[in-house]
């Protein structure tokens, strides 16, 4: 679907009419990401991080397929074949870095893509499904990034594949068979690491086929944008291209350029020394970390210290730990609020600034700190608030707050104050809205 | 298309064809799921003869089990009395000294070294490792404790070290499994 204005793909040669209709490949691309794609014209630049996931993905593939290339899934030699890549290949090195860089640069531009979802309420109807498959891609992009820890066989991805197949062996009754089944053994070891390896091959490509699915799902109802109201109009939109592949582009640069100075100055930055010393069973480092991108649900794993009734303190921090993403899974239906952007939000606002945002970066500075206090107190209050903020803040909020009022329109909010603008029926632009509003009823309550 | 009653021949085609690939599937999912369990050669019977004779009073050593730890330790008198004055109606995981060690040989506490909360191996039975608040086992990784019979104390491990399934061949050597 797209709106009644979007421009048609007319194939300009012979030959493109021919292949247009036999198999409709460059219509397809033109109504995604070309002129046939009408977008919100009051885009921010938090809309670029969309693009910015995607090349990351595709960043990841290459450097991983030339990984692999160069790599061997086995307990004796995996330590010394990425070493080796590193010292001996050309240009290994920097495959290496850019492959193990671009994790955490996929994570930022991940976690900026959320954040923008969480604060323009684009989560919310007619955008459900998009969120739940974004979901799904971070479960995934997780599930992911650890195999690829383990496969370096260093001593933190040892002890690390050790303590996250030891989170399912917490679960009552059939944790330590499915561990040993997951294992393949009663330790990490060559089992582990060849199915890590196969698996760390394969999900990136069921990533791809989810973000497919999940751009699927954005294109019907099209792009929110930072007021949150729907397009009425085709003054409220501009095409993709050429003017969303231009602001792409100059995030693209951007990226490219903060990726460089990552990759080729602080290669090592994000990475834990303890890594290159190899995998060694019998020693466990003094001070286990996962990757960044995990600690603040890391800090919730280990919040929980003592029982809970009938449930070990194990179970608890285990089902917190995943409990704290698939609550993401409920967030379209616990934001009752018919306002999307946080902007027309006053009250919601204050919570999401003064107590998600700063939860979050507790629990993530907690999550890389050792287990002693302050820091498990810490995480407790947090992850207190963490589920809070989710179960009774946004139900209550949204049941209560009065927001402000909303633009008409997007060109009202882009130029309302400017003389000559046709913003509303009765004020010039009668017809089109007329004719518009039969195809897209306002879904704002404003 | 006879409008007859009861089991048609064609029902009989649907659930017969439906219910094979039923079978076929079933056949097709057990042997994946069951691939990825420990191969047969990771559960070859190993087991391991640990010599204890150079282990003083107070000291303890990491011998190897199935690829992991296990610990021996040579419990000291202070240990064992230590040990034995708490009240296992408190502890998490309600076990004595007794029933952890072999009869007659209470001084040796053998357990195994992997920390029952995620499989870290605690700190205490190296050379001027921490030995933690109770005088027994101290998990870096998420500050589990465990006293000098190697019982949870506190922190988030579940249950105590485990001790696995050994005898004395003789008063010397241990075997393990």
């Amino acid at each position: 679907m797209s709106f009644p204005w979007a421009k048609e793909y007319q194939p300009a040669s012979p030959l493109t009419k021919w292949v247009d209709e036999r198999l409709p490949l460059p219509r397809l691309i033109y109504n995604a990401l070309g002129a046939g794609y009408p977008v919100p014209r009051n885009l921010n630049y938090f809309w670029n991080f969309g693009i910015l996931a995607g090349l990351c993905l595709v960043l990841q593939i290459v450097t991983g397929v030339v990984m692999a290339m160069h790599y061997a899934a086995n307990t004796a030699v995996a330590f010394d074949t990425v070493e080796m890549t590193v010292r001996d290949v050309n240009w290994g090195w920097m495959m290496r870095y850019a492959h193990a860089n671009g994790a955490s640069a996929f994570f930022v531009v991940i976690y900026l893509h959320i954040f923008r979802g969480f604060y323009y309420g684009s989560y919310k109807a007619p955008r459900e499904m998009v969120w739940l498959l974004g979901v799904v891609i971070f479960l995934l992009m997780m599930a992911t990034a650890f195999m690829g820890y383990v496969l370096p066989w260093g001593q933190m991805s040892f002890w690390g594949a050790k303590v996250i197949t030891g989170l399912f062996g917490a679960i009552p009754f059939v944790g330590e068979p499915l561990q040993q089944w997951l294992l393949g053994g009663f330790a990490p070891d060559n089992a582990a690491l060849n199915r890590f390896f196969s698996l760390h091959y394969l999900l990136p490509f069921v990533i791809a086929g989810v973000v497919i699915l999940h751009i699927w799902a954005l294109h019907i109802p099209g792009s929110s944008n930072p007021t949150g109201v729907e397009v009425k109009t085709e003054s409220d939109t501009v095409p993709f291209y050429p003017y969303f592949v231009a602001k792409d582009g100059w995030a693209v640069g951007l990226f490219a350029v903060l990726f460089s100075i990552m990759l080729f100055y602080f290669p090592n930055q994000l990475g834990h020394p303890d890594n290159y010393i190899p995998a060694n069973p019998m020693s466990t480092p003094a001070h286990i970390v996962p990757e960044w991108y995990f600690w603040p649900f890391y800090a919730i794993l280990r919040a929980f210290t003592s029982d809970f009734f009938f449930i070990s303190a194990k179970l608890m921090g285990v089902m917190a730990m995943f409990g704290a993403i698939l609550v993401w899974f409920f967030l379209p239906w616990l934001d009752k609020s018919p306002v999307r952007s946080s902007n027309y939000r006053p009250l919601y606002r204050k919570f999401f600034w003064f107590g998600l945002v700063p939860t979050m970066l507790v629990l993530f500075y907690c999550g890389g700190a050792p287990a002693a206090e302050p820091y498990v107190m810490l995480s407790q209050l947090a992850a207190l608030y963490y589920f809070a903020h989710f179960l009774i803040v946004i139900p209550i909020v949204s049941a209560i707050e009065k927001p402000l009022p909303l633009p008409y329109s997007i060109t009202e909010s882009v130029l309302g104050n400017d003389e000559g603008a046709q913003l509303r029926p009765g004020h010039g632009a009668t017809e089109a809205v007329h004719a518009d509003a039969a195809v897209n009823p306002p879904l704002q309550g404003a | 298309m006879a409008e007859t009653e009861g089991v048609r021949r064609r029902d009989f085609i649907n659930i017969a064809a439906v219910s094979a690939v039923g079978v076929a599937g079933v056949g097709i999912v057990v042997p994946l799921i069951s691939q990825m369990s420990p191969s047969a050669d990771v559960l070859a019977a190993s087991s391991t003869e640990v010599d204890i004779s150079a282990i003083k009073s107070g000291q303890a050593i990491k011998a190897i089990f199935r690829k992991q730890p296990v610990f021996v330790r040579n419990l000291t008198a202070k240990e064992i009395a230590e040990a034995d004055a708490v009240n296992v109606s408190t502890l998490r995981d309600p076990q004595t000294l007794k029933e952890r060690t072999k009869e007659g040989k209470e001084n040796w506490l053998i357990t195994m070294g992997v920390c029952t909360h995620l499989g870290c191996i605690p700190l205490g039975a190296g050379e001027g490792e921490t030995k933690g608040e109770f005088g027994g086992y101290f998990c870096p990784c998420h500050g589990s404790t465990y006293d000098t019979a190697a019982r949870i104390r506190k922190g988030p491990a579940p249950k105590n070290l485990e001790v696995p399934k050994y005898e004395f061949a003789s008063d010397t050597v241990v075997k393990i499994g």
